[in-house]
């Protein structure tokens, strides 16, 4: 076969060199989280444990990824909930306005999020709500909702429609289709989509800083510590969420590559 | 992935019929509510902010609502070399991702189609960045083109950079910063086009005695069109709007500040209200005008 190959080898080293520049910061990071520095992170004194074992010890750093971890999980709740449904309404029904309701959904994800964040803290502002909880999770399930519906549409659209019908052959009521056969197969493209509106939130600072008030996060609070140097102990925070994150993608890929592999099977 | 449906151009068949589309409505309608709400209101919000005017002999900070349309004369006419900052950084930081992309992209989807376990390996490493703080590998690179580190000494020592020179706080760093950021963005999308390139074009076209070079270009690259679209468009909108990588903090200087810097200051620093607003108002007109642009004339208008 005569692809457009620039030589045997180059493409394959070229990949994987392009890998490992995706992968030093990562690196550097989790190496740093074993640095033995008094205060700021920069310059390499010696290895240890203290960090990994004494976390809390940064001022306000675990109550930020307290809160981090809080407004991540309510804000995935509500933009999987509203998300999941506009999803199936958009795959499974046409109705006239189906096009704008596309573009109002495509649009939060073509906006910048300083854009998002400064219009959504101007309308606090005039409405006189003042900026805390409420605010950050407000404006985390706005920016999360268009990726659930984006992600989950995808999934109802891959279904076959004849295994809802089977249902309905054999007398399901609508809710018991829904829940008995539409619901379970949509389930891995939910948690997909839930899993990645919590990064998103998780990781959020530009429209998290125009909205948060006094209330820190945790890239809110790295955000403050940068300007005099971050301490290890945020290192080994996200170093921790980074194998965390890591496993659980694994994990996904395998399960979904065994699901494969066993319809596979039965076919 | 998100992007996985983002890369698709050409929905799958489901016409289903035109049947109950009330209860579709009901499907919609917390969804759109919320989106009314949170998402359109806002924008009300800003354009009535950008027109305000100070209260006479107010605080700092204490608007009334007018109709002064010379705010955004004002703010222009301040700020313009951020906004060139800011589309020329993007820019830049679109062409690099792309490039440094398209063949990591083009290697997983198409050369590693025999291996599903290092295709998924390979992707599992490209959204890897994704899970580390966002502030924290900026500050890595920070830390790695310090003065100090060997990087920049051997640079010295060759004279590539002046000795009183710095990596940190240039162009050169927030386009670095931009690009290596939104690398991820820029090689899903292509990622997925890529996935389902039939290679039997290719071996057409070099059926038809056209070099590799030939092919790529007449071939994979007008295949790979939706790709191309959708990653440079996530790649450029986030940048554009970007202030972490240019801040003073992180890779930037007084120097590299775009326009989110000067949004971000207004607003939450000198409590300009009116100036922020009529700053995200033009940075958002600009987009959506380059975006509607760039899309028909690429001829990919179904993104979503």
């Amino acid at each position: 076969m005569r692809t457009f190959s620039l030589g045997k080898w180059l493409l394959p080293v070229y990949s994987v060199l392009a890998l490992v520049f995706l992968l030093v910061p990562i690196a550097y990071t989790f190496v740093f989280s074993f640095n033995d520095s008094t205060k700021s992170n920069v310059q390499w004194v010696g290895f240890t444990f203290d960090k990994w074992l004494n976390v809390c010890d940064a001022q306000g750093l675990c109550a930020a990824f307290g809160t981090s971890v809080l407004v991540g999980l309510i804000a995935t709740v509500i933009a999987t909930a509203l998300g999941t449904l506009m999803a199936i309404a958009l795959a499974r029904y046409r109705f006239r306005a189906r096009s704008a309701v596309s573009l109002l959904l495509f649009l939060p994800m073509a906006t910048p999020e300083v854009v998002l964040g400064a219009g959504l803290a101007a309308q606090f502002l005039t409405a006189g709500v003042p900026k805390g909880y409420v605010t950050i999770i407000i404006a985390h399930a706005l920016f999360c909702l268009s990726f659930v519906v984006v992600t989950v549409k995808a999934r109802v659209a891959s279904l076959d429609p004849a295994l809802e019908e089977a249902g309905r052959d054999l007398y399901g009521s609508p809710a018991q289709v829904f829940w008995k056969i539409t619901f379970p197969l949509l389930l891995p493209g939910i948690i997909a989509a839930a899993l990645l509106s919590f990064a998103l939130s998780f990781d959020d600072f530009i429209i998290t800083r125009f909205n948060n008030g006094p209330v820190e996060t945790f890239p809110i609070w790295i955000y403050t510590a940068a300007a005099r140097g971050v301490p290890a102990e945020a290192n080994v925070i996200a170093s921790a969420v980074f194998l965390l994150a890591l496993v659980i993608v694994i994990v996904a890929q395998t399960t979904s590559a065994a699901r494969r592999k066993r319809l596979a099977k039965l076919q | 992935m998100a992007f996985a449906a983002f890369g698709s151009s050409a929905a799958p068949v489901e016409q289903a019929p035109r049947r109950r589309s009330w209860v579709a409505l009901v499907l919609l309608l917390p969804g759109l509510a919320y989106l009314a709400l949170f998402f359109l209101t806002p924008f009300v919000s800003l354009i009535l902010t950008s027109l305000q005017t100070p209260v006479e002999f107010g605080d700092v900070g204490q608007f009334q609502q007018a109709f002064k349309i010379e705010n955004y004369a004002i703010v222009v006419e301040q700020y313009w070399p951020h906004f060139l900052r800011a589309f020329g950084y993007a820019l830049a930081a679109t062409f690099f991702a792309l490039v440094i992309s398209y063949p990591l992209a083009y290697f997983i989807g198409v050369k590693a189609r025999r291996w599903p376990l290092i295709q998924a390996l390979m992707l599992t490493l490209v959204i890897a960045p994704f899970f580390i703080s966002f502030l924290l590998r900026t500050l890595a690179w920070k830390a790695l083109m310090s003065d100090e580190t060997p990087l920049v000494q051997a640079l010295k020592a060759l004279s590539i950079i002046p000795n009183d020179g710095h990596l940190t706080g240039t162009a050169f760093s927030v386009i670095f910063g931009l690009t290596y950021n939104f690398i991820p963005f820029m090689t899903l999308p292509l990622y997925t086009t890529l996935e389902r390139l039939d290679t039997r074009y290719l071996e057409a076209g070099s059926d038809l005695y056209a070099g590799p070079a030939t092919t790529f270009w007449k071939v994979t690259v007008p295949l790979s069109m939706p790709g191309i679209v959708s990653g440079t468009l996530l790649t450029f909108i986030p940048a554009s709007g970007d202030y972490i990588n240019a801040s003073a903090s992180f890779l930037g200087s007084a120097q590299t500040q775009m326009v989110g810097n000067v949004i971000e200051t207004n607003f939450l620093g000198l409590l300009n209200y009116p100036a922020a607003a009529a700053l995200s108002v033009i940075l958002m007109a600009v987009i959506l005008l380059v975006v509607g642009i760039y899309v028909r004339r690429s001829g990919t208008e179904d993104l979503l």
